[in-house]
């Protein structure tokens, strides 16, 4: 399968580039909207990515082994992401992410992201979200979940597609 | 009424003296207090409206509420003529105006936010860049939140006017990755801004142009650090830059003079424009002056964030204070307290400091300040050792592990060093593995000294002062903690020899993977 | 006091105008305010030139003196003082004794703790104190040793760099017996293939950065990159892309532990075994300066040597890997005299009478421009005496814009110092072929080339009535020789070479060639002191001495006077 980028996507990636002096600023927009495209960093896109922005491949590669949020593989269509930092933690952000695997017949103790076998859910252990206030808190995929409990829980994975 | 003022001076009394005994129970209105006097309570500059019923991020709301009303002031203002003669333009006479109203950062530092403007290499012909650190990644702080997404024209305001004071012409909002919406929200801000020539070319028709973009993070907490931020802005790995001779103020973003200062920094900014720089200073305490976001989480009734004029509210106020925490849970004792993001020392319950305090005549006298009567501010924390930091307060009572609690920490440095120094890189981890040893049945007697060896060889020695944020925990909590640490090392290794064994061999490797 | 100006080299440091005193160990050393960064540009001079300058080294992992400096591995650490100033006067406090009050620096926020700051990247100021051996310095480098070491895999029996590693060297010389270290190891992978010379142990590395920056900074390939995060930082290249540029095994060099080990000399030796030669890569014009590394008389690697005028501290990749001919089995060990062999006296007496009947003019050299200053100058003289035309084989490739020059020869120049060839390289070669098919030329002298690869075939070799051949491999010339002289590859013997930029480097010999084969120096010598009248010195430096004197170019030179790094000779 060739690696196909969208006409669209490709200028709007154009025009991200432009609010850069040196274009090598825009590898973490252009990583974000291209994993937001194909759900993961392909090698393939960290390549085009390389190419589009004057660097090597290596160069992108360090970004996206640096940074937790880039995938180099796909991950579940729904990506729970449990805070796991102190303030979570004192309010039970362990015991939310336990039941979340259990219920997806995950590793309730396996500390590195996972992924359903039907490719629906990633459950992950996340540093401290800055929402302290309200914890434990849960990101699933771009919406903040605050003061989850199990009840809650259980409505996220009702809702997950 | 009466009954709940009551309980209001009840437990303002209280918490002094029996720490934990009070704050349970029942919830108290809110109005309730606003008529008592001398009652410590929020002072809303930033967060005015961000919570009224029907406020919201669009720019019709902003500009209803008086927004960009101090910009366009601004921008048209004369110099200023100093009494010496000396003509000030009027972008100068406001950096002044920054430096006299004694902002100091609210990104973790406290740094006056004036006096690094000041650094800036105005000589070098070189563009000068500035960049909004909203990053809000040390543990415990949700303060920046708030704004990014419920006043971000707030913010944009103060850049605007803080890119103009320093003849910025490309400025940056570096926002954390995990605020996909915070990002979406600053972008439709900007676009409304820019349609309203409050940005872009030719500003306002002064003649002023600007840009600002939003840019993403990507999950690392080691981008909040300034330089580290802006090697992510330049599309690196974030790794921070040593100094000298990287400052940022003479070499920054692309080797440029560049200014960092945090979302709150920047919101206020607005404010000393809005009120002007003496009014500003009269809010807070002095050398600690306006109002700062408080984040409070943790083991407390009404965890939450609260606008307060600086040092004028006590940590033991914002635990129990019926205004903000409203106290401990139900029969728990207060323990802990972290009163500045997870990188700040923690205090003890009970810990008493001998702060230097202006006496009747003038002089500066040492007094005794229990830890619940430390007032919230840069210099009392520094006093007592430790550091408001990030404005965060993370609350611990006595039903918690000090040791549990500090492996969770460790872990979360671990995770998050850069790995670009030697002793932050390897003592990060270092520390999260015998953490999690001992607290995971493999605790031997001498951990707490060996866990001290290690931070204190990773403090002072790093390249950034992510060091001193891994560091700092472990040293404070282990030593205030001692007693716990040992205890905890004891019992383990006793449970061994009983066992009949050495090691603890059903214990699995600590590993991120 | 220690002398400044000979600390660095006296070519790249300018004389200093503004000095700046500090004191090193105790020790007043007065040090210029600036000194060269890596790219020569000058800078502050810092707190770990100015030990240097001292004469104390302190001991640095990250810091290289050719690369940019990123100050990441923190074993540079040095207690420091600086002088207290009145805020005031801005004047230094001054001790009851007179002498200025220092403050050590300590930690800002635990003004009891001393703290340290990196040498390498810290510029030196007035007054400054470089404490590096005191008791908080030696802390703070044990506390970096110990960490480097928690995930070490410490294979030291095994490895490759064991004997010039800086982290068995510092940890025995600044190190603590033991660790406190209690936990699993962090592993990585162990045998990365990088690319085709070179391999990656990413457990021994201590992602100094030094082979990142030397591949972008220097080399200009930005192929490596340090992957994932914390303490799990590897250096990796781009998956499936392969770190295979000219220069990678510089790499290796300045990998301060074994983490990069070259794939030609991985387990082979160990180094303590290997005696070290300087000398002189031959591979083309420019003259990298090396050091060749052999045992018994079997080289087993080049390694560059610094030389500021010519290749900094590095060399290309083929060059260094170009020694396996020497040692190859079919070299040529015998003297020949018509395809039978003989030994040296008997050779030459017969080639001394052989030549001395030769009519002028009647004669020709083509000497390979690889061939030693000395000995194209032995050989020029000899054809001063027959009339003979000279010439050498040009040999040229793509220049890299680097250090490889597109003259592939290393010795050109030296050639034409000495009036091997003038004008145009090669040029003659024809002629001579065509003296030969007409008769004129009858007897052809050959020195390292095969010149019938150049236009001179074998059936007007054959036609010759003498055909002195001196080489090193066998090749169609050789086989044709009625004079078969063995001569020696550089590594074998002494001698000079004059580079593109014209700078005459001397190089020793490190191993003793197969067989019969000589010194080309040795026997020309004997020829010409047969052949002319005058008498040619028994030594090399003789030779050499007796050269300069006669070539312009190289007047002034004395070979006992030319250091390491050569001298410059106007072309
Ligand atoms: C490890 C580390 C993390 C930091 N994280 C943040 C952050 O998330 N947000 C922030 O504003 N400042 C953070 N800072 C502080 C910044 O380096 C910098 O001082 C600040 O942004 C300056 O802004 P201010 O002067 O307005 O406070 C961090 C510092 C360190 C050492
Ligand atoms: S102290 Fe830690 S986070 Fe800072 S540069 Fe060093 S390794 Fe990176
Ligand atoms: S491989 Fe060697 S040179 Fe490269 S970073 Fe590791 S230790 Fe340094
Ligand atoms: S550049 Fe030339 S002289 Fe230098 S190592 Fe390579 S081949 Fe040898
Ligand atoms: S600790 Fe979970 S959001 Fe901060
Ligand atoms: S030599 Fe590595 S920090 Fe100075």
């Amino acid at each position: 399968m060739s690696f196909v980028i969208p006409k669209n996507l490709e200028a709007e990636l154009d025009e991200l580039a432009t609010h850069y002096p040196v274009k090598r600023s825009a590898s973490l927009m252009f990583l974000h909207a291209l994993q937001e495209h194909f759900g993961f960093i392909s090698n393939d896109a960290a390549e085009w990515t390389a190419g589009k922005l004057g660097l090597q491949p290596i160069h992108v590669y360090e970004l996206i082994t640096f940074y937790p949020m880039f995938r180099q593989e796909p991950i579940g269509r729904t990506q729970v992401k449990v805070c796991r930092t102190l303030s979570c933690a004192l309010a039970g952000a362990a015991g939310i992410r336990e039941h979340f695997c259990r219920k997806l017949g995950l590793d309730p103790h396996a500390h590195v992201p996972q992924t359903t076998p039907d490719g629906r859910f990633t459950v992950e252990f996340v540093e401290c979200l800055a929402a302290c206030g309200s914890a434990p808190v849960v990101l699933v995929n771009e919406s903040l979940h605050e003061c989850v409990g199990k009840g809650q829980a259980d409505e996220i994975l009702a809702r997950g597609k | 009424m009466d009954s709940n003022h009551d309980k209001q001076i009840q437990s303002l009394l209280c918490y002094r003296y029996t720490i934990g005994q009070c704050g349970t129970g029942e919830k108290i209105e809110r109005k309730s207090i606003e008529s008592s006097i001398a009652m410590p309570q929020e002072l809303k500059l930033i967060l005015k409206h961000a919570d009224e019923p029907g406020y919201g991020p669009d720019i019709g709301c902003y500009l209803k509420h008086g927004g960009y009303e101090t910009l366009k002031k601004a921008l048209k203002a004369p110099g200023r003529e100093l009494p010496d003669g000396k003509k000030l333009s009027a972008q100068e006479a406001f950096r002044g105006d920054v430096r006299t109203s004694g902002l100091r950062g609210r990104g973790g530092a406290g740094f006056s936010a004036g006096l690094k403007w000041s650094f800036v290499d105005r000589s070098s012909g070189k563009p000068i860049y500035l960049i909004c650190n909203a990053d809000e990644s040390e543990p415990g702080t949700f303060k920046d939140r708030q704004i990014l997404h419920k006043d971000p024209h707030q913010l944009i305001e103060g850049m605007v006017l803080s890119c103009w004071a320093n003849d910025v012409k490309l400025a940056y909002i570096y926002i954390r990755g995990e605020f996909p919406e915070g990002a979406r929200l600053l972008n439709r801000a900007l676009a409304e801004a820019r349609e309203k020539e409050f940005l872009g070319k030719n500003i306002l028709g002064t003649g002023y142009d600007l840009e600002i973009w939003v840019h993403r993070g990507a999950g690392a907490y080691i981008c909040g650090e300034e330089t580290g931020l802006i090697e992510s802005l330049e599309g690196k790995r974030a790794y921070p830059r040593i100094k000298p001779p990287y400052f940022p103020a003479v070499l920054g973003l692309y080797l440029c003079p560049t200014i960092v200062n945090n979302v709150e920094t920047l919101c206020h900014v607005k404010h000393i424009a809005a009120m002007g720089p003496a009014e500003f200073a009269r809010l807070g305490t002095p050398n600690n002056t306006g109002t700062r976001i408080v984040s409070l989480s943790g083991d407390v009734q009404h965890p939450g964030y609260f606008e307060v004029e600086v040092g004028k509210v006590t940590i033991g106020e914002l635990i129990f204070h019926e205004n903000f925490g409203r106290g401990l849970k139900p029969g728990r004792q207060l323990k802990a307290v972290i009163p500045g993001g997870s990188s700040s020392k923690v205090l003890k319950a009970g810990e008493v400091f001998s702060l230097k305090r202006k006496g009747a005549d003038g002089q500066m006298i040492p007094v005794d300040v229990p830890m619940l009567d430390l007032p919230y501010d840069f210099d009392s924390l520094q006093s007592a050792g430790t550091m408001s930091g990030s404005g965060a307060v993370i609350v611990m009572d006595d039903s918690r592990s000090m040791v549990d609690a500090l492996a969770n920490l460790a872990e979360f440095y671990a995770h998050e060093s850069c790995g670009q120094c030697t002793p932050c890189r390897e003592g990060a981890l270092w520390m999260a593995k015998g953490l999690h040893r001992l607290t995971h049945g493999g605790g031997r007697k001498e951990d707490a000294a060996y866990l001290t060896h290690i931070a204190q060889n990773i403090q002072g020695r790093t390249i950034c002062a992510f060091g001193e944020a891994a560091a700092w925990p472990v040293l404070s909590f282990v030593e205030k903690f001692w007693e716990e640490f040992q205890a905890r090392g004891e019992a383990d290794a006793a449970a061994r020899t009983e066992a009949g064994s050495g090691a603890n061999s059903n214990l699995k490797p600590y590993s991120y993977a | 006091m220690p002398a400044i100006a000979t600390a660095a080299p006296a070519t790249s440091v300018p004389p200093p105008v503004e000095t700046v005193t500090v004191k090193v160990n105790g020790r007043t050393v007065v040090v210029p305010k600036t000194m060269p960064d890596w790219q020569g540009k000058p800078q502050l001079t810092t707190m770990l030139q100015a030990a240097r300058l001292g004469g104390v080294e302190i001991p640095h992992y990250c810091y290289h003196d050719k690369l940019p400096v990123v100050g990441n591995c923190r074993m540079c650490l040095v207690e420091f003082g600086t002088p207290v100033m009145n805020s005031a006067t801005r004047k230094p406090v001054l001790n009851e004794d007179g002498t200025p009050k220092i403050a050590r620096s300590v930690l800002p926020y635990e003004p009891g703790t001393p703290r340290g700051a990196i040498t390498c990247a810290t510029p030196i100021s007035p007054g400054m104190e470089i404490y590096a051996d005191s008791p908080a310095t030696k802390q703070m480098r044990e506390a970096v040793l110990e960490f480097l070491l928690i995930n070490h895999p410490l294979d030291c029996p095994i490895c490759d760099q064991a004997g010039e590693c800086k982290l068995q060297e510092y940890s025995v010389q600044h190190g603590q017996a033991t660790s406190e270290f209690v936990e699993t190891k962090v592993h990585k992978p162990k045998a990365v293939d990088l690319g085709p010379r070179i391999m990656l142990d990413d457990e021994r590395c201590i992602l100094c950065t030094r082979c990142i920056r030397f591949t972008k900074d220097i080399a200009g390939d930005d192929a490596l990159g340090i992957v994932n995060r914390g303490s799990y930082n590897s250096v990796a290249a781009y998956p499936g892309r392969k770190f295979d540029n000219n220069y990678s095994l510089n790499t290796v060099d300045i990998c301060p532990v074994g983490a990069l080990t070259s794939k030609d000399f991985r387990f082979k030796m160990r180094v303590w075994f290997l005696k070290e030669t300087r000398s002189l890569c031959t591979s083309c014009g420019t003259g990298c300066n090396i050091v060749i590394g052999s045992r018994e008389d079997t080289i087993h690697r080049f390694e560059p040597r610094d030389n500021a005028a010519v290749n900094s501290s590095w060399m290309c990749d083929s060059g260094r890997l170009n020694y396996k001919w020497i040692g190859r089995p079919d070299r040529l060990r015998d003297v020949g005299v018509r395809g039978e062999r003989s030994t040296w006296s008997a050779a030459l007496r017969e080639l001394h009478a052989a030549l001395a009947q030769a009519p002028m003019g009647s004669v020709a050299i083509i000497a390979g421009a690889r061939q030693t200053t000395e000995e194209l100058y032995l050989l020029k003289r000899l054809a001063e005496r027959f009339g003979a035309a000279t010439d050498s084989v040009p040999r040229t490739g793509a220049a890299d814009g680097f250090l490889v020059a597109a003259d592939r020869n290393c010795n050109t120049q030296g050639a034409r110092l000495t009036g091997i060839w003038s004008g145009t390289m090669g040029a003659q070669i024809p002629r001579i072929a065509e003296g030969i098919r007409t008769g004129k030329v009858r007897t052809l002298l050959v020195f390292g080339e095969d010149v019938t690869r150049y236009g001179i075939g074998e059936e007007l070799l054959a036609s010759l009535e003498t055909l002195v051949v001196s080489d090193i491999l066998p090749s169609a010339t050789t086989r044709a020789a009625h004079y078969l002289l063995p001569g020696c590859a550089a590594a074998e013997k002494r001698g000079t070479f004059v580079n593109v930029k014209g700078r005459l480097q001397k190089f020793l010999k490190a191993v003793e060639a197969p067989g019969d084969a000589r010194p080309e120096w040795e026997f020309l010598s004997d020829l010409v002191e047969g052949g002319v009248s005058r008498k040619v010195p028994a030594t090399l430096e003789g030779v050499f001495n007796q050269m300069v004197r006669e070539i312009p170019a190289f007047s002034g030179l004395e070979w006992a006077r030319i250091g390491d790094t050569g001298a410059a000779v106007p072309l």
